[in-house]
């Protein structure tokens, strides 16, 4: 019979129908292991979508604008009258870091502000509580502030609130701006008032960063390709930048799919992991079936005509947990976007992808057919044999089963294909193929060595009913190992999480503790210098370090003008190290947490005939391809200064002091405009806010950074990024015990057999259960311990290697993590197995009869 | 005397096991005409089920030939075994192998589905009300004893109209009472439909209702006899009266 009849041969539907007919709930159980995974994606993508369609729809609005251009420095005449030239509707915006001082309660904050001139935005709006406060903040001396700033320090809307030399009154709370989502906030609270109040808050002095920005409303539609080419001689030769709609959609969308296919990469691990489930389950279900697969031989039914009936159960299997899968992930999808809402900037609708659940099905399907080939393809040697003798030594077999070699690179290249399929790049399919399978290749040895550790150092001295309990592991047809791999994974991913999460809050909290400096004081002018060092005194506190900062840019390397060098994109020279504005120091010594590697350091430039040697981090000098002798010159806020490379410093970034790309010897920078960061150390939070209110109300254009609000930052910005990830690894977890549930069930009749052998033979009730109980606490207890191994092992190779910090795990959470995993699979272990102690051993006895 | 349906000539069959070769089947041949039936008995490990299995296709010789019905089994492959048996054989067996996924009447009727027969339930309704559970056309192997499942495997025995019949131990796991019922259904089924009938058994008073006993022992065939039993003997066995 070909293999077209064979498929649709009506017997081989009928039987594989009859004989699921049985056993049909516990099938759909098999199928569960692979739900949750493809609901993962299918949320995720349909989200995605969501997401493409509402930056598409939004796109404007999340600029305010049809176009922004923006510069670091005011605009100069030629770029006036450029900006005049592009007419429309225009709106100004100055964006810089300052203090802001509540009066009421003696508050004081770094804020991001923004001061207003137009009706900007003019597509879309700020939301704000009252609403109306995001019109009527224009009005007058008001200010339209960030509702967690407000919360933060106990102000309401009517209070009023000091920035630089002008006292506003609070018009509202600020809820969301147009195009930046929540996360945004966590980066710094924002703080709108308008223009017309920013020459009096004296905050814009020489040396302040500060944006400048206009923004536009054409009248008419205006081609963006016209208008770039315009743009773009302005972007190098003033440096400025400007966004459209459509790079504004751009980035946007990119940002956004990076977030949704990262989300969907951690979904497909799921669907992996109940794939490898499924194979399990169904690698059992066939060695069960192995007598009526030989009877079936006997009667005459073909090995290919076995293989098919049930691989047409496996794949309905396919199907129904694919079919369940989608249905949840369309309900998931609605859960999204309140899971991911501080990352959104835009406002997402709803709507089914049906391309999503074409491709949740396909996915299920495949994935299915993919992993159960493997069990299947071993019915087609099934000798009929087995029918008359329950055992019998089969030939050896000396040929390669060419079949299976195939299923196996089927198997392998399908993952890569569908995880191309939820990822950008064939470069990042592939990367995240072979780092899944290292994964699973590490977790499937440490789970193989520590059970054979368990079975080689268990104490024979225990009680019976303990080593019953760990004997149950290893019983015929046991699914240990895929469930040690599908809990240790889950577990692996919130361990490791967990643990590198400590690591950099420590590594944080670390630079805060001893004499290290905790306060850094910037934006002082030249002549405030002694005022705020005034202040410390009268406070006692250190003057740990007091440095001059002077900002410039690159205007040429070796001779050659930073906009020809940005034009060879050949030379490997990053676009931001060129572009970007340096803020440089002078001093003739090294800071501690610096080393000289090369050259000497200069300290003093003797005259203007002098060579000005400078001295750079190593890093930067890398990125600029720079080394010892190197001619650059800087442009130090419009006066060009030529310097040579006069040695490298490996500077230590992670200590809390100022420290700069370029240091200048003395006698170079000292009439150049500049301003002063001061670093002190304040020994708890009340003598911080005591100094920030007194240097704020001295000096309102000096801000200050304390260490505890970067760590609070942190320590928030990671929480809400750990969130998501651990939501995301529920899923693995939530699988690992699907397959636990599958497996439970499917050695349910084996487990019977057990329990009522041990009540015939005399063993309590009691007994059976705790040996049943043990056996969970034993499989709970491997998953979670191979899981945190390789959490171990992963966050200290993240924390020596990448964030270049110590590897010091705290115990209590980590045992929390240990005792949760161990908790759940005894809870559903349990559930699985209720009623098995309860049935009388006659009424097996009788069955087995 | 008519024509054999089975032809076994020279068989020999070895297992290897690590370095170890063990001889279970050594150079057995004999012939068994059709119609006829016959019992091949021996003490335990003498190598009657692997003996049963090479002649009905289900394991390949290591050497020597299986003819059945003219087709020299041999030289098929594992597929067109399957189908010659589908074809031309009958099965009981000692554990009744019915498929516990599938009702008694699905069991019966899986033979002629697998040939692509269609209308094969009132064959199946009518044999299992021939051997006497015409009630229980829907009833699940668990749900029936041990004598109820070896009458369904009769029915389904008989269905595809086999030309042979092998039966391994066919009462080997039933009690001398429920035995009798099912030895005495197969013997009258066997001569209604006309079947050659080849029993693997240890009961002798079993193997002396068949016309010839093969004896094996230590893989070798130790006597061949004709028995004094005919059909008229079967005849007067089956009688209830008598």
């Amino acid at each position: 019979m070909t293999n077209t009849r064979i498929i649709f041969n009506p017997w081989v539907w009928k039987t594989a129908w009859r004989d699921s007919r049985t056993h049909r709930r516990r099938m759909i159980l098999f199928s569960a292991a692979i739900v949750l995974g493809i609901a993962a994606l299918v949320a995720i993508r349909s989200l995605g979508e969501d997401l493409e369609r509402a930056v598409d729809t939004q796109a404007k609005s999340l600029l305010g604008a049809d176009l922004m251009l923006s510069s670091r420095q005011p605009f100069n005449a030629e770029l006036q009258a450029f900006i005049d030239s592009l007419g429309g509707e225009q709106a100004r915006e100055v964006r810089f870091a300052s203090m802001v001082y509540f009066p009421k309660t003696g508050g004081t904050r770094l804020a991001r502000i923004r001061s207003l001139e137009g009706d900007y935005p003019f597509y879309g709006e700020f939301t704000a509580e009252p609403q109306s406060a995001a019109h009527s903040f224009k009005n007058g001396p008001f200010a339209l502030v960030e509702d967690a700033l407000l919360l933060q320090y106990d102000a309401q809307p009517g209070d009023s609130l000091k920035i630089g030399a002008v006292m506003f009154a609070v018009a509202g709370r600020l809820k969301n701006v147009p195009g930046e989502s929540a996360a945004d906030a966590f980066i710094g609270p924002r703080v709108y008032f308008p223009m017309r109040y920013l020459e009096q808050t004296d905050l814009l002095q020489r040396g302040s960063q500060v944006t400048y920005s206009v923004h536009f409303k054409f009248n008419a539609p205006v081609n963006e390709d016209s208008l770039v080419a315009r743009l773009k001689p302005l972007r190098e030769k003033y440096r400025i930048s400007y966004e459209t709609v459509a790079t504004q959609k751009e980035d946007l969308g990119e940002g956004m799919r990076n977030l949704y296919q990262f989300l969907s990469l951690v979904g497909f691990i799921a669907l992996v992991l109940g794939s490898v489930g499924v194979a399990s389950a169904i690698h059992v279900y066939i060695k069960q079936k192995l007598n009526t697969v030989a009877v079936l031989r006997c009667l005459g039914a073909s090995g290919k005509q076995t293989f098919v009936i049930f691989l047409i159960q496996s794949l309905a299997l396919g199907l129904i947990g694919s079919g369940l899968g989608v249905l949840l992930g369309i309900y998931l999808q609605s859960l999204l976007p309140k899971v991911l809402s501080d990352f959104l900037p835009v406002q997402i609708a709803i709507t089914t992808s049906w391309s999503a659940v074409a491709e949740g099905l396909g996915l299920g399907l495949g994935m299915t057919l993919f992993f159960a080939l493997l069990p299947l393809l071993n019915l087609r040697k099934i000798s009929p044999l087995l029918a008359i003798r329950s055992f019998f030594e089969e030939q050896r077999e000396t040929k390669r089963d060419w079949l299976k070699v195939f299923a196996y690179v089927a198997l392998l290249l399908a993952l890569v294909i569908f995880a191309r399929l939820q990822s950008p790049s064939w470069r990042v399919a592939l990367g995240f193929s072979v780092g899944l399978a290292i994964a699973f290749g590490l977790l499937f040895v440490v789970a193989k060595l520590l059970m054979k550790a368990v079975k080689k150092y268990f104490p024979a001295s225990w009680s019976y009913v303990w080593r019953q309990s760990l004997a149950n592991l290893y019983r015929p047809q046991n699914q240990t190992l895929t469930m040690i791999l599908a809990l240790g994974l889950g577990t692996f991913l919130i361990a490791t999480l967990l643990l590198v999460q400590q690591a950099l809050l420590r590594q944080i909290k670390l630079t805060s503790t001893g004499e290290q400096p905790n306060l850094v004081l910037f934006d002082i002018q030249t002549d405030q210098k002694e005022g705020v060092a005034e202040i410390l005194r009268a406070q006692n506190l250190p003057l740990l370090q007091q440095v001059p900062v002077v900002t410039m840019r690159l205007e040429e390397i070796n001779g050659k003008n930073v906009r020809e060098i940005q034009k060879d994109t050949t030379n490997g020279i990053p676009s931001w190290a060129l572009r970007r504005e340096y803020r440089s120091s002078y001093r003739d010594s090294l800071n501690d947490n610096e080393k000289l590697i090369a050259g000497s350091l200069q300290k003093l430039v003797a005259g203007p005939e002098d060579t000005i040697r400078v001295s750079m981090d190593e890093g930067i000098a890398k990125s600029l391809r720079v080394n010892l002798g190197d001619e650059i010159v800087f442009d130090v806020q419009g006066v060009p200064m030529k310097t040579v490379v006069g040695s490298l410093r490996e500077v230590n970034w992670r200590r809390i002091m100022p420290s700069f790309y370029i240091l200048f010897p003395h006698g170079a920078l000292e009439q150049a405009p500049q301003f002063h960061v001061l670093v002190t150390r304040v020994p708890n939070a009340e003598s911080s806010a005591r100094l920030q209110r007194a240097v704020v109300q001295t000096f309102p254009n000096v801000s200050a950074i304390d260490i505890t609000l970067v760590l609070r930052t942190a320590d928030n910005i990671l929480s809400k990024v750990a969130f998501v990830i651990r939501f995301m690894a529920l899923f693995s977890i939530l699988t690992g015990l699907t397959v636990l549930a599958g497996a439970v069930i499917t050695s349910r009749y084996q487990r019977l057999q057990e329990s009522v052998l041990l009540r015939t033979l005399g063993a309590s009730r009691k007994q059976v259960l705790k040996i049943m109980t043990l056996e969970y606490l034993f499989l709970g207890g491997l998953a979670a311990l191979t899981g945190l191994l390789l959490a171990f092992a992963g966050s200290w190779a993240l924390a020596h290697f990448v964030f270049e910090t110590t590897f010091a795990p705290e115990i209590l959470p980590t045992l929390v993590i240990i005792a949760d995993v161990v908790a759940l699979t005894i809870l559903l272990g349990m559930v699985n197995s209720r009623g098995l102690v309860d049935r009388s051993p006659l009424e097996i006895l009788r069955i087995e009869a | 005397m008519s024509s054999p349906i089975l032809e076994v000539r020279h068989l020999t069959r070895t297992y290897h096991s690590g370095d170890r070769t063990l001889t279970v089947l050594k150079e057995v041949t004999f012939a068994i005409p059709t119609g006829s039936t016959c019992a091949i008995v021996g003490p335990s490990g003498s190598g009657k089920t692997t003996l049963l299995g090479l002649c009905a296709g289900l394991d390949r010789a290591s050497s020597g030939s299986v003819i059945l019905n003219g087709i020299a089994l041999d030289n098929l492959s594992e597929d067109e075994r399957a189908r010659v048996r589908n074809e031309l054989v009958g099965f009981v067996f000692q554990n009744f192998q019915l498929i516990p996924t599938l009702t008694a009447l699905e069991n019966v009727m899986v033979p002629l589905e697998l040939r692509g027969e269609a209308k094969v339930r009132s064959e199946a309704v009518r044999l299992l009300q021939r051997v006497g559970l015409g009630d229980r056309l829907q009833h699940y192997p668990i749900q029936l004893s041990g004598g109820e499942q070896q009458r369904v495997a009769l029915a389904r025995a008989f269905i595809n109209r086999p030309k042979i019949l092998f039966a391994d131990e066919p009462t080997g796991n039933l009690d001398v009472e429920t035995s009798a019922h099912v030895v005495d259904l197969l013997f009258e089924l066997n001569r209604e439909a006309g079947t050659t009938l080849v029993l693997v058994s240890h009961d002798l008073d079993l193997a002396q209702r068949t016309q010839r006993i093969i004896r094996l022992k230590g893989g070798a065939i130790v006597s061949d006899q004709a028995t004094q039993y005919s059909f008229a003997d079967e005849e007067d066995a089956m009688a209830p009266t008598k």
